[in-house]
């Protein structure tokens, strides 16, 4: 969109540099746009990246580590509390703080990585579905159809009964599970921009396809790409921490935040903090992505039908 | 009208042919049925009738064929553990299922409008805003951290609700509330939304303007136009119910279908899965078929965005 107008600008304006410095860069925008319960919001879920990647560092302990003498010792502040370990130890003597630690990294590691896969494939095929149109289009959103139409959990099921269920599975079947959003939002935004004129007038000026939708298309449908990524990263998390819950994620003794309150449920009545604390960490997480995400909508000013 | 029905039908039919077609070839991925299928120990001539028998040795697509001729003739297969139909197991669910799944939706809907009602005419007070703020907790709580706090504070602290099980219907009180609490939170938000909407309309002015009373202008006016796209909301949560039923239910230890299909993904029980995901896929079509073609028979509107 800008690069017809760019060199007419570059020969005027010779003092390009310092125009530059005045206009603040997108995230800095958005950061000025954020008030202060939004700023405290985008600091803790900063927080919470800076943690899960320095996680093995920040843990006490080796998460896998067994202190049998030390076996479902409750967290600092109740009862017979053991100062070593702050948030208590579970049924086998492992500190609370490190496995939550460490889950939280990997529960992040895989609803990152699943989201990210989702994207790459949403965005793919929403693209080629807006631009192209035409029966491969329409069988694309075919398959979005029958995806939004079963239930992804039946799904999710099916494959890990096929393939076992690991690390590379659980993240595959998150890649899976996000992608017909993307692909339906940006195809209808590829749809209205590629009507535009400045479309037209790159095609006029000769532009190849490829070069119209990296250069033109797809810096116009960024921003609900963003969006969506962040309204949905919430839903690959608590996705991530079902599948762990019901035993279907990692493998003990490997644990995501989820799988932590799955093996917790059995000493409910007597240890309730072996799944209260990676709970409350999901609950906030996901809270955190959810407020981050509907003010994200707001501030880039992005219509989701 | 015949056009949108015509293309609805062919969509659901289309989708339930895919999901059969996903079921069978994830299945034959596994490997050879015949490995978990037959007891360790079994010669090799008797597995290679067993593979003829079963026409295992056939081309994938032939198999494919007498899949779904075995779909439509009755041949639904028998649990690996059980050792008995899957037909009748399911039959022994269902009715679980169906009765948490009913609960949850009366739940829903009776708190979800009025509340929902209340936010969007008290939205500038502080009773409006405190029911979104709980409708957002309860968006953004997972259903088994839901679960988990619920049975620790009502079966282990006050001892009110039993914390798992079906013998009565106080057992499914805890696992319908689970279940309601998304939907509950999406159906506060969009009956809100959708009143807050009608609100500005110029009809409501002029039904002011004649000198009706409040009662009657949002009764007769607001709230009914208001419902157009609560019912689709309802219509499309139900595919999302199902999903989080799933989870429920071994939560609880409701013996229904969900709690089923968990323990046959687990232990690989594979005709019992297959028929799982079939038959609630199936369900979960023609449900939103239904709640569409009423839809489109109450508000002739859909029928022009549609097509």
């Amino acid at each position: 969109m800008t690069d017809l107008a760019a060199p007419l600008t570059r020969s005027a304006d010779a003092t390009r540099p310092s125009a530059r410095r005045r206009r603040p860069s997108g995230l800095a925008q958005l950061w000025g746009k954020a008030r202060l319960p939004m700023r405290i919001y985008l600091a803790l879920f900063a927080l919470v990246l800076v943690i899960s990647i320095l996680a093995p560092l920040l843990a006490p302990y080796d998460p896998n580590a067994q202190t049998l003498l030390a076996r479902l010792k409750p967290p600092v502040g109740l009862d017979r509390a053991s100062p070593d370990h702050l948030l208590g130890t579970d049924q086998l003597g492992r500190d609370m703080l490190s496995r939550t630690l460490h889950g939280l990294q990997l529960t992040m590691v895989i609803a990152l990585v699943g989201s990210f896969i989702s994207l790459i494939i949403g965005v793919a095929l929403g693209v080629v579905a807006g631009y192209a149109r035409g029966p491969l289009g329409t069988a694309i959103m075919a398959i979005v159809d029958i995806q939004i139409a079963v239930p992804f959990t039946l799904i999710a099921l099916l494959v890990i009964a096929v393939f076992g269920n690991s690390l590379p599975v659980l993240i595959a079947v998150i890649g899976v599970a996000g992608w017909e959003t993307y692909a339906r939002v940006v195809r209808a935004q590829v749809l209205s921009v590629s009507a535009m004129p400045f479309v037209e007038a790159a095609t006029a000026a000769g532009a190849s396809h490829w070069r119209i939708l990296v250069k033109h298309v797809l810096p116009n449908v960024a921003s609900p790409i963003i969006v969506v990524w962040t309204m949905t990263f919430s839903q690959v998390i608590l996705l991530e921490s079902s599948l762990s819950f019901l035993g279907l994620g990692v493998q003990p003794p490997t644990a995501t935040l989820g799988s932590m309150v799955g093996m917790g449920r059995d000493y409910l009545a007597s240890s309730a903090w072996i799944a209260v604390v990676p709970s409350l960490v999901i609950m906030f997480v996901s809270l955190l992505v959810l407020l981050i995400g509907d003010w994200l909508r707001d501030a880039l000013d992005v219509k989701l039908k | 009208m015949l056009d949108f029905l015509a293309r609805r039908t062919l969509g659901a039919l289309a989708t339930l042919f895919v999901v059969i077609a996903a079921v069978f070839f994830a299945t034959r991925l596994s490997g050879n049925a015949m490995d978990y299928m037959l007891p360790p120990g079994t010669d090799l001539e008797t597995r290679q009738l067993m593979i003829e028998r079963f026409g295992l040795d056939q081309p994938i697509w032939v198999q494919f064929v007498r899949f779904i001729q075995g779909i439509f003739g009755g041949e639904w297969g028998i649990s690996l553990y059980e050792r008995r139909s899957v037909v009748q197991i399911y039959a022994e669910r269902i009715p679980n299922t169906l009765q948490l799944f009913g609960y949850a939706l009366v739940l829903s809907v009776a708190l979800g409008l009025p509340l929902g009602m209340v936010a969007a005419l008290q939205r500038k007070s502080v009773v409006g805003s405190a029911i979104m703020t709980v409708a957002f907790a309860g968006y953004a709580t997972p259903n088994f951290v839901l679960a988990i706090l619920m049975i620790l504070v009502f079966s282990f602290n006050l001892h009110w609700l039993p914390s798992s099980g079906d013998m009565t219907p106080l057992h499914f009180l805890m696992p319908a509330i689970v279940l309601a609490a998304p939907m509950l939170a999406e159906i506060i938000r969009f009956a809100r939304n959708a009143l807050l909407d009608v609100m500005g309309q110029d009809y409501l002015r002029t039904a002011r303007a004649k000198g009706l009373p409040e009662r009657l202008v949002i009764g007769k006016h607001a709230l009914r136009n208001a419902a157009i796209p609560v019912v689709t909301i309802v219509g499309l949560q139900v595919a999302g119910m199902v999903a989080r039923c799933v989870l429920v239910e071994a939560v609880f230890a409701t013996k229904g279908v969900g709690d089923l299909i968990v323990f046959a993904t687990i232990g690989r029980d594979y005709p019992v899965l297959q028929f799982g995901v079939i038959l609630i896929a199936g369900l979960v079509v023609i449900t939103s078929l239904v709640v569409d073609v009423l839809y489109a028979a109450i508000d002739p509107r859909v029928k022009v965005t549609a097509s």
